[in-house]
């Protein structure tokens, strides 16, 4: 059958005696959850070969992070993946902390990790519902969407944004969690695992979602090293890496968690380590809630962490701290660094090069979903369009972090 | 065995003699500057040496530094061995004259975008790759825009200058 049909629907080229059809997917379409496009060569509905074009919304970070103040390329890094922002605006501060050798204390650290764990959970909530979404289960994405939303009423109650959060401030927060924080964080751990639970229930043991994504999208581990997979997706094919406990920042130490891993790395093993690092997540938001320690919530940095307003209008030192910290004139140490952080999508680093001034030297972000999208033909090459659909939304591309 | 500083740099020294110019550990990370006609080679040695297992690269990326004088361009390594949890930062310079360096493809695959990325925004040539064309900026571009001497912002804009602001 799929011969017979194969050269419906626009200009074949000849290759080994057989009509291919050259299929656009994307840039502009519902499937690809982002723009970005694949050039597809297909043989009836199966792929024969694939090309990436990426970059169509490539916004310069890397420069302008050159000529901004450190504080000012926080709100830069919202807008890589955008899913789980707090997570690259923490990554950030923790990198110029590094860098300014701030010391921070447990309770900062303690309300990074609550944080970090939510974006974590909303970011992987997004990827496993759209793969529901991919293979025609519309009404589990629209149940954890609310969910994902009250994430963001959270967000919303610690720092004003939901979406783009520029979360948090070099050296600790802004202001410490009120009182409505707390109790919405208790709210989220108390109601939304019933939820989650019934989410599940409509995918985890389902026959269609299982015939679909078991063996679909699969990767072996060495493949996958070879290729730069972090986060889930490696975790997925059975190497348990995790920034968080190779390299703990943060204070994750202090948590009890454990990496979930997969076998085969296809699209099931994906979605279930994401779904075991949701239950995880929730698990380290509670630990690190009960036991949040009592102190400040900002680290004695003044060259760079904002001085209380009513210090500014009526105190000539804050003034001066609150004029150099705007105006971009602290004063940092000379040198390079790399930090790393466990993003939604595996390991976001940032290379920081500082040659003493305003701004970065050079910043260099590592994108894990730029990294591990290169494997995307190997993946899908001999599978069927539908499965790479699927294959996409379970390797959680974000275009806004693979562009930059 | 923890692998320590102190091994990873005598291997290194040991592999490649005069072609190691200089090292340093900056912020708990050594970073070696080599030569780079040796990039490969020291790559693929730190890669099937058993006692390093360097396997694993974490990000490909360049910089420019228009006052160094004959190494004008760096091309950086990190690399990461997993199973000794171990961090490690490679530099190669390279001269304005001269932008070669060997691609890391045939070894890693993960080099292929990062590499491309590399050319896109400094110009840099790997040789050996694949297919070296632009990735995130149009491919009519004509200029590297993360070139120091490139500017980011309109040239003629007069309201930003450095007096306004107190500089």
């Amino acid at each position: 059958m799929a011969d017979k049909f194969s050269n419906i629907g626009g200009v074949g080229s000849k290759v080994n005696e057989q009509e291919l059809t050259t299929l656009n997917l994307g840039p502009i379409h519902p499937a690809t959850h982002g723009i970005f496009q694949n050039i597809l060569k297909v043989n009836g509905e199966t792929i024969i070969e694939c090309e990436q074009t990426v970059g169509y919304i490539h916004r310069a970070f890397e420069k302008i992070a050159e000529h901004r103040p450190f504080y000012q390329v926080t709100p830069l890094t919202d807008r890589l993946n955008y899913c789980s922002s707090p997570i690259n605006n923490i990554g950030w501060h923790l990198a110029v902390e590094k860098l300014i050798k701030a010391d921070i204390s447990k309770r900062i650290d303690y309300m990074r990790v609550i944080i970090m764990e939510l974006a974590r959970i909303s970011d992987h909530l997004v990827c496993n519902s759209v793969i529901g979404v991919d293979m025609g289960a519309l009404s589990g994405f629209t149940y954890v969407f609310q969910w994902r939303e009250k994430i963001y009423d959270i967000y919303e109650e610690i720092c004003g944004a939901r979406l783009t959060t520029n979360i948090g401030r070099i050296g600790g927060f802004e202001r410490d969690f009120n009182p409505a924080v707390h109790k919405k964080i208790n709210e989220f751990l108390k109601e939304f695992p019933k939820t989650y639970k019934e989410f599940m229930s409509l995918l985890e043991r389902n026959r269609i979602f299982m015939d679909r994504s078991i063996g679909v999208g699969g990767i072996s581990a060495e493949r996958a090293l070879n290729y730069g997979f972090t986060g889930p997706n490696l975790r997925a094919c059975g190497v348990d890496y995790d920034v968080r406990v190779f390299d703990p920042y943060c204070s994750y130490g202090d948590f009890d968690f454990v990496i979930p891993v997969g076998t085969g790395g296809d699209v099931y093993d994906r979605f279930m380590v994401r779904h075991q690092e949701i239950e995880e997540s929730l698990k380290m938001i509670k630990q690190a809630h009960d036991n949040l320690p009592q102190g400040r919530h900002y680290a004695d940095v003044p060259e760079f962490y904002l001085p209380p307003k009513e210090d500014v209008y009526t105190k000539m030192e804050a003034l001066i701290w609150h004029f150099k910290i705007v105006m971009g004139e602290s004063d940092v140490p000379v040198g390079e660094l790399y930090q790393a952080v466990e993003g939604g999508n595996g390991e976001l680093g940032f290379y920081l090069v500082s040659d003493g001034g305003r701004n970065a030297y050079r910043l260099h972000f590592r994108r894990p979903s730029f990294i591990y999208y290169q494997a995307y033909p190997e993946i899908v090459c001999g599978g069927m369009i539908s499965d790479a659909v699927m294959t996409m939304s379970s390797m959680n591309v974000i275009a806004g972090e693979l562009d930059a | 065995m923890a692998l320590t500083s102190e091994i990873v740099l005598s291997k290194i020294k040991e592999f490649l003699g005069d072609d190691l110019f200089s090292s340093n550990e900056s912020f708990g990370m050594l970073a070696v500057i080599v030569s780079s006609s040796r990039n490969y080679d020291l790559l693929e040695y730190l890669y099937k040496e058993s006692s390093l297992e360097f396997t694993f690269l974490t990000d490909l990326t360049g910089a420019h530094y228009p006052d160094k004088k004959g190494s004008e361009f760096e091309v950086i390594y990190h690399l990461h061995s997993l199973v000794h949890n171990y961090r490690l930062r490679i530099k190669c310079g390279l001269p304005l004259e001269n932008l070669d360096i060997r691609s890391m493809v045939a070894l890693h695959s993960g080099a292929n975008f990062m590499e491309r990325e590399t050319y896109d925004f400094y110009g840099i040539i790997f040789t050996g790759h694949p297919n070296l064309k632009r990735i995130l900026n149009v491919d009519e571009m004509d200029y590297f825009p993360m070139r120091k001497e490139y500017p980011l912002e309109d040239q003629t804009r007069t309201d930003k200058e450095d007096k306004y602001f107190g500089r």
